[in-house]
């Protein structure tokens, strides 16, 4: 093993043997670009033609006037092809996978935004694609199984464990160990083995370098307070990048869930109830009974929905660097309506607790304070779990006119 | 010591049979009566794997009774207390299989510690490479156990080295790339990895995954020490019942 990616004591590469020479070759391939100036110019060029970057800054002045405290700025990745930032990872992990030589991607996939990105890669530099996602996932974002299946590429539901998140990864991991000449294992999000981490937040850190530049120009300052959620961390650690040596304060918000009292959360920074361990093949805090035996978390947005988090995250925690909270399923069903009321943006459930937490904060500040909020994907995708929590009369005639018409 | 045991056995036998079961699975009860069955048809040695939630080397066969074990109620100190009397009772070696996080959360020290105390002789711990296992390889090593390392097909020579240098009692070698309880094709090309596998260490080398039946072994004979029988017998307590595990491991012999 040529290196192993330690944060303070978090991190590491805990691999079967079986995995060991393939992540040694990742290692290598992923250092050998990072040092390459012009992969750098391949990616960011792939990244403005192919899809929209840089994404803009927007001003919400309807939410800022709203609350009548900090001036509200989003950095909107929602706007980035297939509607997520995971877009930044899959491309640069399909550059690399080129590089290797590699045919076929696999991909977990949570929400459905990272499997749909990745699809979307597959289909345009010519790999073979599989995506496994949980039972319980497949069921709550069902339009971007549709749509990876219609970009080529084959779903596999997982019925195993706890049916989201945590076992779409066991399950790629098991086709990886299978396949490994052949296949690459893109993963979401800046977690599992070492470089993962690392090189899923080299990925993401084209947020940073460019919301740095954008909110110099159009708030003329600094912003005091930055907000991203964190399911597995690569959003928020892709904009934090940028700002860690600043003088802002960094805010990672977590699934509460049905509140961190109830248990039936996915907050493992900001509740007391998740300890130190190894899973999936690195050490981080994780949601876990005395034994070490993964527990099941609960959130209504599925890309949060995760017993781990970023090693990464996890060192800022402990040194204080980066502040968790968490908002539950409420709070963020209110900031999402109030958002797509006020603003007309309409962030996806996993984005709109970055929103619930900046919400929450923004009137005890003042007109002179920037806050930033990452708008890490939009809210398409959630058509159908939006809809039953509004109990949408239309909506539910539509559904059940649709049915008929299917003989169903 | 595991790895005298071994060398004696292997004066008598041409190859060593070494079997696997999940702890609570389908029962505490019944996986005593399978151990039992086992020692009385002969099996040389043990593992006994303590469940896991997120068994990633797992195919469905060992993860399903992983899974079923768990919802069953199996704890850890379940599996350590049960552990101690299978050990106490029956005169082959035991070894200790589970993933990492079980070691770690119950205090990597105390774990080997409570092995040494329960007559266990080592154990297969598949998600840690000795890079991040210095800890455990250095308590093992107190209390004389043997952490068993594995090789696969995919590791290179110089690792086979590197690994050789950690292991004791004998090396675990995978068959084959993927997770257990699939097909393994008995061919020259496994032979070729055995060749390589046994130029890298003088411990003796066990041989797991996808092994089922005797054609299997008698192909191993010369080649591998010890062969290893997991998911079968699971998959033959779920079709069979308990009752059938004597017969089953006779007909290996
Ligand atoms: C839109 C969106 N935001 C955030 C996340 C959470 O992932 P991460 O914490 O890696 O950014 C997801 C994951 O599926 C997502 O789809």
């Amino acid at each position: 093993m040529k290196d192993r990616g330690y944060y303070k004591k978090f991190g590491g590469a805990y691999l079967p043997e079986m995995l060991v020479s393939t992540f040694d070759e990742l290692v290598e391939i992923f250092q050998t670009a990072k040092n390459d100036p012009g992969f750098w110019e391949e990616y960011v060029d792939i990244m403005s033609t192919y899809s929209c970057r840089p994404t803009p800054i927007t001003f919400a002045q309807n939410l800022t006037r709203h609350f009548g405290g900090a001036r509200i700025y989003v950095k909107r990745e929602d706007l980035n092809h297939t509607g997520a930032h995971k877009a930044n990872n899959v491309i640069g992990q399909g550059l690399l996978v080129k590089r290797m030589g590699k045919t076929r991607v696999i991909a977990e996939t949570g929400a459905g935004q990272h499997g749909v990105a990745t699809a979307t890669m597959a289909a345009r530099f010519g790999f073979k694609c599989t995506i496994y996602m949980g039972e319980v996932d497949v069921q709550r974002q069902r339009p971007n199984v549709f749509w990876m299946e219609r970009l080529g590429a084959e779903v596999i539901t997982v019925t195993e464990g706890t049916r989201i998140l945590k076992d779409a990864i066991n399950e790629s991991f098991r086709d990886w160990v299978t396949h490994m000449d052949t296949t690459h294992y893109v993963l979401g999000t800046a977690c599992g083995p070492h470089p993962f981490p690392e090189m899923v937040s080299y990925f993401q850190s084209i947020i940073g370098q460019e919301a740095r530049k954008q909110i110099l120009d159009q708030a003329g300052g600094l912003p005091d307070r930055i907000y991203a959620c964190v399911g597995g961390g690569s959003n928020a650690l892709g904009i934090f990048n940028a700002f860690l040596d600043d003088p802002v304060d960094l805010v990672g918000v977590e699934a509460g869930g049905e509140g961190l009292e109830t248990g039936r959360h996915a907050s493992r920074l900001s509740s007391k109830d998740a300890s130190v361990g190894v899973a999936q093949g690195y050490k981080t805090y994780f949601l876990q009974d005395n034994d070490g035996q993964m527990r099941e978390t609960h959130s209504v947005a599925a890309g949060l929905d995760y017993v781990g988090v970023s090693p990464i995250l996890a060192q800022y925690a402990e040194t204080g660097r980066i502040r968790f909270e968490a908002a539950t399923d409420r709070e963020v069903m209110d900031a999402l309506s109030l958002t797509i009321q006020k603003e007309g943006l309409i962030p996806a459930l996993e984005s709109a607790h970055a929103f619930a937490q900046a919400l929450k904060e923004a009137p005890a500040m003042t007109p002179k304070d920037i806050i930033l909020i990452n708008q890490s994907g939009r809210g398409d995708k959630d058509i159908f779990t939006i809809a039953d929590a509004f109990a949408d009369p239309k909506w539910q005639a539509f559904i059940k006119e649709k049915a008929e018409g299917y003989h169903a | 010591m595991l790895e005298s045991y071994l060398d004696n056995r292997l004066k008598q036998k041409e190859i060593l049979l070494m079997t696997h079961i999940v702890l609570g699975y389908p029962t505490f009860e019944d996986a005593f009566k399978i151990i039992e069955s086992m020692v009385n048809a002969g099996v040389d040695l043990m593992e006994l794997q303590i469940p896991f939630s997120e068994p990633i080397a797992d195919g469905p066969v060992i993860l399903h009774a992983n899974q079923k074990a768990l919802a069953k109620g199996a704890t850890v100190k379940k599996c350590v207390d049960f552990a101690k009397t299978v050990a106490e009772t029956f005169e082959i070696p035991f070894l200790f299989m589970s993933y990492y996080n079980i070691l770690f959360k119950y205090g990597v020290e105390r774990f080997v510690d409570t092995m040494a105390e329960n007559g266990l002789q080592g154990a297969i711990v598949p998600d840690l490479p000795p890079e991040e296992g210095k800890d455990y390889l250095e308590a093992m090593d107190k209390h004389r156990l043997s952490p068993i390392l594995i090789f696969s097909p995919s590791t290179s020579d110089e690792r086979m080295n590197y690994l050789g240098a950690f292991g004791r009692g004998f090396i675990y070698c995978v068959a084959r790339k993927g997770v257990t309880g699939v097909d393994t094709d008995f061919s020259r090309q496994l032979e070729n990895y055995l060749v390589r596998c046994r130029k890298a260490t003088d411990l003796p080398l066990a041989l797991g995954f996808g092994v089922k039946e005797r054609a299997d072994i008698d192909f191993l004979k010369g080649k591998a020490d010890i062969a290893v029988i997991g998911s079968e017998t699971i998959r033959l307590v779920d079709k069979e019942g308990v009752g059938a595990v004597e017969a089953f491991i006779k007909t290996l012999r």
